[in-house]
């Protein structure tokens, strides 16, 4: 029998009886950001691709949500932090070797571009819309004509936001939980699977519904490859993944995970979008408003057993 | 002829502490220092020289400020044979005392009945008045013996001069016969020297260091624990006979997981298998001991074979254990030990360790015991103490002849009337002891308490035997008062000198200003006749060859030894101060008053089915229940466990963490539940804790209701006819997983 | 340069004199503690074996902290001691998730601390508080580079491991056993 004790009372605030730093508001905002960048890579893509009026709510109607989610996720991020005057300080250097440094650093290049997108696509919601100031008039006609260049920008810098909200995670080897370079596109998959969702939800045409429940579907299908073979590389490494993996596989967060993010978020809604197509009716919203429960509930879940799974005692 | 006997008369060393005159004692020579390590000096912008009151080792240090002139940080005094520039984590948490807002802050006294623990505050005059008053009182009617000094403090040697100023000879520390008395008597007897505290084991440089019970590490004895960890850089070897896996333990060669209660028998068949196989040292014994035949015959039959049987020790390891320390001799030390009471047979068992000692002669050789040397620092001029007409002997006539310190336990019983007694205690003055988790059952100390016409308590913590007391006077802490110069015996004989790093907080006074006041209010002012303490202080360091203005720059100053050399030389002849001279492997002193003169293994009683042995002890962070409210020392560790062995706590089904309550075989519960640590580290007949925690005054914030105490768990009392000491190991423990039904009285 | 410390566990007795020597020099809040002191017991009564280990910030020469830290406030300074400058730190509490050893923690002011092995000591010449207050003398301090200095001594003489060095970090706290 091993016993293992520390002696010296240690009791850290955040840090004991087990690692409980992250709360909720880096599950939102991680969600909010990977929500946000599924939107804006579908807006981009499908402008590029030309197919800007037959994806409408795509293009024109979704992305105008996506500025003001990315404020609240900055404001919970700026909530979260311990040293708020100073968070300036993330603008003072580029740090390439730390995830969190490309977050802010492209979420400094995301905001403005989908403030500028939905800024030139503002009178497809009110269309009686007036700058009001000439300069502002002239900018959205310069902008306009430059809408393949920010689509391209917007495109790769979403992805980059996608991925990174996993990338941030699975830098940090001290949490074996989140040490899978797999977590890096399984978040990527799950904000597109997040944004389609949303479009969907906006999409008046059937046309665009479907093929946006058939993008869904396509990304869950990623998603819980992704999942299988997540826990396939856990259980096949070091014990202390093992024990990581353990949480999730009997351990006391088995239930939320399998039941909110797996079956209620990912099989369920592709079960719905299936009928959909099969020309079933279906409530859209109940689909979308499962993917995005379950997209929601596996940052949740990763960030707050991650911080459990350690290395030591 | 070099005799140790003359010394000990005129040193008073270690007997009671007798006056001594200046003169002869002026000669020393300083040592050359090694210059400080870094630079210290230019970090900080101030220190001041102090040393520790947290436990007795008083280890001498420097205390820090940072630029606001706060207290910051306390370290070691490199110059101190103590602490050898480290102090210990209570000595280094010493600011929580300091900084602690439960502290006492000013005079109290009792305005409801004894217990209920109602006060309004009140001036010193008031309070000292109030004391005087009550004295004088007691004086007229009973007579001023039948007052009792308890202290365990740096101030009792003030309050010691008062009482002896005011008539009476009854000054007890419970360090005595609630600690370490039993060793004392059983190596005065022996040796005709006692143990001293520090102890004189020269452990830096033993070469097999054996502990019986005793647990350093956790017990943290500053310099025992560093010499310990020097001796194993050099290879020391370290026996630990113990039923716990102590830290010691687990840094020992050889670990005896002895069945609790049975040491003697080890030790005698230690002695059979060094006297049979010739492993003592001969020419030693043959030079200066007295009584070999009579021990060898003694233990004829005392084989390994005979103590496996007792202790479920295999013989061999007895053998192999015995070899090792006869191996090393004369570089071992059978340690004394501390706190020894623990069956009532305490004195023989410690007389057994001392005969062991001698066999091997380890006594006055280099790795076992050196010949410590004190400075005698001359006492301030004062009239002639009145001989008091009756003593606490004489509540107990015919008994403790041996015990030459008061037995506090004692007082304690003789404050309680009983018919073979003309008179009673009836005032108690307590400074710096918690009596009620200090004497083992409590209940009778309270019978005591209620008993007393006057309760003096002085303190600086709001401690439980505060609540009780019919005046408190808040004493302030060690960081802001001088007090005597230390004089504890070591190596080199040594001074070190106490001063305020800061004013006293709150209304709070040292324990010199008290005892002068009170001397002034009770006409004994000429006892006192000093203006300021620092006059005394530089009048007595002048007299040393020092000065007040020195010692404040150095902390601490070392002189030459004048009297006799650290070991015993080789051709040297020896005299000892026993009857016969010698080394009394034989007691004829334990004879003459009609106890064995050789111990004797005698069988103790075992825990009935379903109880458990309580055995208790040290952390290396707490000192008695003294510090469980210093918020430094409680971030360490703010509660004890009840340490159980995983085969007990399944058929119990007790949880590792889960909280449970201690009840002893006379069904005393503990008041508060303690936390079960479901350990390898303990015996399955045994349950381990920490003591000083279960804390029962709610003025104590930190403390009150943390963890469980032993002290209301002991409420046997193995009374130890050599010398009174009280045993405290004869009590048993069972489990119960709720609190008593009644309200227990604090 | 490249400080580090070698702790032996076979003098170390768990006295936890480390922690409140910290705690005062560093003005460390009561609650929080840079260091600690960990206790193994190994086997059943009575084959035991048991071993003390007063931990810390490893100050790692690939540590995940300095990597990971957004706005550089976590840095290597003299001698490869891993500091936090007060004026960068967000708070963002990456490093923090970052470390296997759990060595750092959220100081009330807002800014992330840990162990400095006491640079304010070393660059006056002093050891570290711990180090300096150990009564076992357990602790070595100094400079891998120096092949004199205490910490180098002793590590060419004994026995010694680190912890969890398959998590990659490389640290520089030494445990001799």
């Amino acid at each position: 029998m091993r016993e293992e004790i520390i002696v010296s009372g240690r009791n850290n605030y955040l840090i004991d009886p087990h690692l409980h730093i992250w709360h909720w508001q880096i599950p939102l905002y991680l969600f909010l950001g990977g929500l946000a960048a599924g939107i804006l890579f579908f807006a981009a893509f499908f402008t590029l691709m030309g197919k800007e009026d037959k994806y409408k709510a795509a293009v024109k109607i979704a992305p105008h949500i996506v500025p003001w989610i990315l404020v609240i996720g900055l404001f919970a991020l700026l909530l979260d932090l311990k040293h708020k005057l100073y968070f300036w300080r993330l603008y003072t250097t580029i740090r390439l070797e730390s995830p969190m440094s490309w977050g802010a650093w492209v979420l400094m290049l995301v905001t403005p571009l989908s403030f500028i997108w939905s800024a030139i696509h503002i009178k497809e919601i009110f269309p009686k819309w007036n700058w009001k100031f000439k300069i502002l008039t002239d900018l959205e006609t310069f902008l306009i004509k430059q809408k393949t260049p920010i689509a391209w920008v917007m495109g790769i810098s979403s992805i980059i936001l996608g991925v990174y909200t996993g990338i941030l995670f699975s830098a940090f080897n001290a949490r074996p939980l989140w040490n899978t370079s797999i977590l890096g596109p399984l978040f990527l998959a799950s904000g597109l699977s997040a944004g389609a969702a949303v479009i969907m939800l906006f999409a008046t045409k059937h046309k665009e519904r479907t093929m946006f429940a058939r993008i869904d579907i396509g990304i869950i299908a990623v998603e819980l490859f992704l999942i299988i073979h997540m826990f396939m590389g856990f259980l096949a490494s070091t014990q202390v993944q093992i024990d990581a993996a353990g949480l999730f596989l009997g351990g006391p967060w088995t239930a939320p995970f399998w039941i909110f993010v797996v079956i209620l978020g990912m099989i369920v809604p592709v079960f719905l979008e299936v009928l959909e197509l099969r020309k079933f009716k279906i409530p859209v919203v109940i689909p979308a408003g499962l993917v995005l429960f379950g997209s929601l509930m596996l940052r949740f879940l990763i960030s707050y057993a991650g911080q459990e799974s350690r290395w030591l005692y | 002829m070099t005799s140790r006997r003359d010394f000990i008369r005129i040193s008073g060393l270690g007997v009671g502490g007798l006056a001594v005159s200046a003169t002869g004692y002026g000669l020393y020579r300083d040592l050359a220092k090694s210059p400080l390590k870094g630079s210290e000096l230019s970090v900080d912008t101030t220190r001041t020289p102090t040393y520790c009151e947290i436990c007795f080792w008083k280890c001498a240090g420097w205390v820090y400020k940072n630029e606001e002139g706060k207290i910051w940080k306390i370290i070691g005094n490199d110059e101190d044979q103590h602490s050898n520039g480290r102090f210990c984590p209570r000595g280094t948490g010493g600011p929580g005392m300091y900084f602690d807002e439960d502290r006492l802050k000013t005079p109290l006294i009792r305005t409801e009945a004894r217990g209920k623990q109602v006060f309004r505050e009140a001036s010193w005059d008031e309070a000292l008045d109030f004391i005087a008053e009550k004295m004088k009182g007691i004086a007229e009617e009973h007579g001023p013996e039948c007052t009792a000094l308890l202290t365990h403090g740096s101030g009792g040697k003030y309050f010691g001069d008062l009482i002896k100023a005011f008539g009476s000879g009854s000054i007890a520390a419970p360090s005595y016969a609630q600690c370490r008395g039993p060793r004392e008597v059983a190596y005065y007897t022996t040796f005709g020297e006692g143990v001293g505290s520090p102890e004189r084991t020269d452990i830096r440089d033993t070469k097999c260091l054996v502990l019986i019970g005793s647990h350093l590490g956790e017990n943290m004895h500053n310099g025992q624990v560093q010499e310990m960890s020097d001796a194993i850089d050099k290879g020391a070897v370290i026996i630990t006979v113990d039923p716990r896996f102590s830290i010691a333990a687990s840094k020992s060669k050889y670990w005896l997981p002895i069945k609790p209660a049975t040491d003697l028998a080890l030790l005698l068949a230690w002695i059979h298998v060094i006297i049979e196989e010739e492993w003592y040292d001969k020419e030693y014994v043959a030079k200066y001991t007295f009584g070999f035949e009579q021990l060898k015959d003694h233990v004829k039959q005392m084989t390994p074979e005979w103590a496996y049987g007792i202790t479920t020790l295999a013989p061999d390891l007895i053998r192999k254990s015995a070899k090792e320390m006869a191996n090393a001799a004369p570089a071992v030390i059978i340690h004394p030990g501390r706190h020894v009471t623990w069956y009532g047979d305490d004195t023989q068992r410690s007389r057994a360790m001392a005969i062991l000692n001698a066999l091997l002669g380890s006594w006055g050789r280099r790795g076992g015991f050196y010949n410590p040397e004190t400075v005698a620092v001359p006492s301030w001029p004062h009239p002639p103490f009145p001989e008091p007409k009756r003593t606490w002997r004489d509540a107990f006539p015919g008994q403790y002849n041996l015990a030459y310190e008061t037995i506090a336990s004692g007082i304690c019983d003789a404050t309680i009337p009983a018919l073979s007694r003309a008179c009673n205690f009836k005032a108690w003055i307590v400074n710096g002891t918690n009596l009620l988790k200090t004497i083992p059952n409590s209940k009778k100390v309270l019978e005591a308490i209620h008993e007393l016409e006057l309760l003096v308590v002085i303190d600086t913590m709001p401690m439980e035997i505060t609540g009780w007391a019919d005046v408190v006077l808040p004493e302030c802490t060690y960081l802001e008062r001088y007090d005597t110069i230390r004089d504890s015996p070591h190596r080199k004989p040594a001074i070190a000198l106490r001063m305020p790093a800061t004013e006293p907080l709150y209304n709070t006074k040292p324990a010199y200003w008290i005892a002068k006041e009170l001397a002034n209010k009770m006409g004994l002012g000429e006892y006192f006749s000093w203006n300021t303490i620092e006059e005394m202080l530089d009048w007595q360091l002048k007299q040393l060859g020092s000065s007040l203005e020195e010692m404040q720059r150095i902390g601490v100053k070392t002189f030459e030894r004048s009297y006799d050399d650290l070991y015993f030389q080789p051709e040297q002849e020896m005299e000892f101060d026993t009857n016969t001279g010698k080394i009394e492997l034989y007691s004829t002193a334990l004879a003459a008053e009609g106890f064995d003169p050789l111990p004797k293994y005698t069988p103790h009683e075992e825990p009935p089915q379903g109880f458990y042995r309580l055995n208790y002890g040290r952390a290396p962070m707490h000192t008695f229940s003294r510090t469980a409210n210093n918020a430094l020392l409680k971030d360490l560790m703010e509660e004890n466990a009840a340490w159980i062995n995983p085969k007990v706590a399944g058929e119990w089904g007790i949880k590792n963490g889960q909280y449970i309550w201690l009840e002893n075989q006379d069904g005393v519960r503990s008041s508060f539940p303690i936390k079960a640590r479901v350990t390898e580290r303990i015996r399955w007949d045994s349950v381990f804790m920490v003591h000083g925690f279960g804390h029962t005054n709610k003025k104590l914030s930190r403390a009150y209701g943390k963890g469980a105490s032993d002290s209301e768990l002991i409420t046997k009392v193995l009374t130890d006819p050599i010398m009174g000491g009280t045993g405290m190991r004869g009590n048993f423990v069972t489990f119960k997983f709720e609190p008593k039904e009644e309200e227990a009285a604090s | 340069m490249r400080y580090a410390m070698a702790i032996d566990t076979r003098k170390c007795v768990g006295c936890s004199d480390c922690v409140v020597a910290c705690q005062t020099e560093n003005n460390v809040p009561i609650g929080y503690c840079r260091d600690w002191v960990v206790e193994v017991t190994d086997g059943t009564y009575p084959q035991l074996e048991l071993e003390n280990r007063s931990e810390r910030c490893n100050h790692c020469a690939n540590s995940p902290c300095v990597r990971c830290c957004p706005t550089g406030a976590s840095h290597y300074a003299d001698g490869g001691i891993v500091l936090v400058a007060h004026n960068k730190c967000i708070g963002c509490g990456a490093c923090i998730t970052s470390c296997p050893y759990d060595a750092r923690y959220s100081h009330p002011d807002g800014y992330v601390d840990k162990c400095t092995f006491c640079i304010h000591r070393i660059k006056k010449g002093l050891e570290p508080a711990c180090v300096a207050a150990c009564p076992t003398k357990c602790m070595y301090f100094g400079d891998l580079d120096d092949p004199k200095s205490p910490v180098s001594e002793v590590l060419k003489v004994r026995k010694y491991k680190t912890l969890i060095p398959e998590a990659g970090t490389d640290p520089q706290l030494y445990f001799l056993i």
